[in-house]
């Protein structure tokens, strides 16, 4: 009783907590899987139904990291050597874009002679790449690596190049108030004041190259949890092809809150979601 | 405490008095249109201040007084003429003339206490960790604001954001003290309070300070002198209005006397006929 009665007191404390954080993402992934599993009660030959999965999949669950012979690594391995080469190409990405960014959005002939080449290398799809890195490494994990390096670019070099230029004039008139010299403008105002576009940018960049990793995988084969998808649709396990596409889902979603921290770190300033 | 080498106000010695400490000569700034002439927004402002003087600018909106400022500031250019302070040419901004900015300016990714290192940092390179902390903390006191030091701007009232702007203009120890409507942004309350207050910090370091303002009653409380400008573009001083009051002030005792209605409405007056 009195449990129960405690239970009824928190509900009523924290009814808009419990529903707004809990219940009603909840519904979404309930109603996901109902859907799912409607079709594969009616169509059983195209997929398996969401328990069928669940206990299929409790093997890879439980033993991420095992080892059992070249070909058959744990799930956690798999999803290391992604988020390897993803980690890689993008810090080398945001290492050559942060840069470039700047050069575009302080000097107009910069701006004028960049500008154009991003346009008409943004829209390519980074997988347009890969042959090229191919037939320049003539292996397939620098190749991935490079793509990812090339994904990267376009969303940081646009934003730090955007935040460069925004810089408000109230601070620009300070630091010349101050007679900053040229150097000191740029480490003691430009940055700082551009860093939350930055972050924009570096965010957007690492979404994409966690999108393009999987698919880069699928054609390179390998180890990683893109060429994992492609193998066990080759073998028709879909239940792990389900388990799969969960956990790079999962994965995304924690790159992107821990770049969140990062910026919240180094600006000071919650990000800005 | 840092200008050791400098010399007080007090005893210039140079060709220049303690009147002309800053001197606008035929002051005029035009902007190219794109047909290819030029408009034309302050045309020929000729004007003197003194070294512990306090100039009001008023003006309606978009008569260039903004624009003196800023010249005045080195932060822009004149197309023609020249400003000289004690003597010297001005054409850049300097440490000696420090500006507060109608919209405070304060870098937000500081806190209040290294929004006002910045300035020290910056201008006196020399001086020791020890005296540095010395005078922002003597600063912050000034301006009441101790006990937001280590708050984010975006953490404090638009009064205290700007009382940083001013203790980072004054921690330079400029000689000249420029503001950009320095009030425009604040509720009333705050805003006679903060005169209050800045009046009281000039009139206890006395210094030439520039205030462009669209407040009449703010420029007969705390100026020395109004300068009324025409209507933009071809902006010029129409008339300088003397402020008889001696300093300290008191504001009740102002608004007491028929000296105050008298200088008002003959401000009023001048800015009607240009509305």
């Amino acid at each position: 009783m009195l449990a129960v009665a405690g239970q009824a007191a928190w509900k009523k404390a924290k009814p808009l907590i419990l529903r707004d954080t809990f219940l009603l993402p909840l519904a979404g992934f309930a109603g996901l899987i109902t859907i799912w599993w409607a079709i594969a009660l009616f169509r059983p030959e195209l997929m398996p139904t969401p328990p069928q999965a669940l206990m299929e999949n409790l093997d890879a669950i439980f033993h991420p990291f095992h080892r059992r012979g070249p070909g058959d690594l744990g799930l956690g391995w798999l999803l290391l050597a992604s988020l390897r080469r993803v980690i890689i190409g993008f810090l080398i990405g945001a290492a050559v874009a942060i840069p470039v960014g700047f050069l575009i959005g302080m000097s107009k002939p910069a701006l004028l002679a960049i500008n154009p080449l991003i346009q008409v290398l943004k829209p390519v799809s980074p997988l347009a790449w890969l042959p090229i890195a191919l037939a320049i490494f003539n292996v397939a994990d620098p190749s991935a690596i490079f793509v990812i390096f090339i994904t990267s670019l376009w969303s940081t070099i646009i934003n730090t190049a955007l935040g460069v230029s925004s810089v408000p004039k109230d601070y620009q008139d300070v630091a010349q108030m101050l007679e900053m010299p040229a150097w000191k403008k740029i480490v003691k105002i430009i940055l700082p004041a551009s860093l939350p576009y930055i972050f924009t940018g570096l965010r957007i960049s690492l979404g994409i190259a966690w999108l393009v990793i999987v698919a880069v995988e699928m054609l390179t084969g390998g180890i990683g949890i893109g060429f994992f998808v492609w193998d066990e649709w080759s073998r028709l396990n879909l239940s792990s092809v389900f388990l799969a596409v969960f956990v790079i889902g999962i994965t995304g979603l924690i790159l992107d809150y821990i770049l969140g921290l990062v910026e919240t770190w180094v600006t000071h300033r919650p990000a800005r979601s | 405490m840092f200008d050791s080498t400098e010399t007080d106000t007090g005893n210039i010695t140079a060709d220049y008095g303690q009147e002309d400490f800053l001197v606008v000569e035929n002051l005029v700034k035009a902007f190219p249109k794109p047909d290819g002439g030029r408009t034309v927004i302050l045309d020929g402002i000729n004007l003197t201040i003194g070294a512990e003087e306090y100039i009001s600018v008023i003006g309606h909106s978009g008569c260039g007084k903004s624009t003196m400022l800023r010249i005045i500031a080195g932060l822009d250019k004149p197309t023609a003429g020249q400003i000289t302070l004690e003597g010297k040419e001005i054409r850049k901004p300097g440490a000696e003339r420090m500006m507060v900015f109608q919209n405070y300016a304060l870098l937000p990714w500081l806190t209040v206490k290294e929004n006002i290192r910045l300035a020290v940092d910056e201008v006196y390179k020399k001086a020791t960790r020890a005296e540095k902390v010395d005078s922002i903390n003597e600063h912050l006191a000034m301006v009441n604001l101790t006990e937001a030091a280590d708050k984010y701007p975006d953490e404090i009232s638009g009064g205290m954001k700007q009382r940083v702007g001013i203790a980072r203009a004054l921690i330079t120890r400029p000689k000249m003290l420029l503001m950009d409507e320095p009030f425009g942004a604040l509720d009333a309350l705050t805003k006679r309070k903060l005169q209050a207050q800045v009046l009281e910090i000039w009139e206890n370091h006395r210094q030439a300070a520039m205030m462009i303002t669209h407040d009449v009653d703010e420029a007969i409380y705390m100026s020395d002198r109004i300068i009324l400008m025409t209507n933009g573009p071809e902006a010029q001083i129409g008339e300088i209005l003397k402020v008889p009051f001696p300093h300290p002030r008191d504001r009740q005792k102002i608004l007491k006397s028929q000296e105050y209605y008298d200088l008002r409405n003959q401000a009023l007056e001048f800015l009607e006929q240009y509305q």
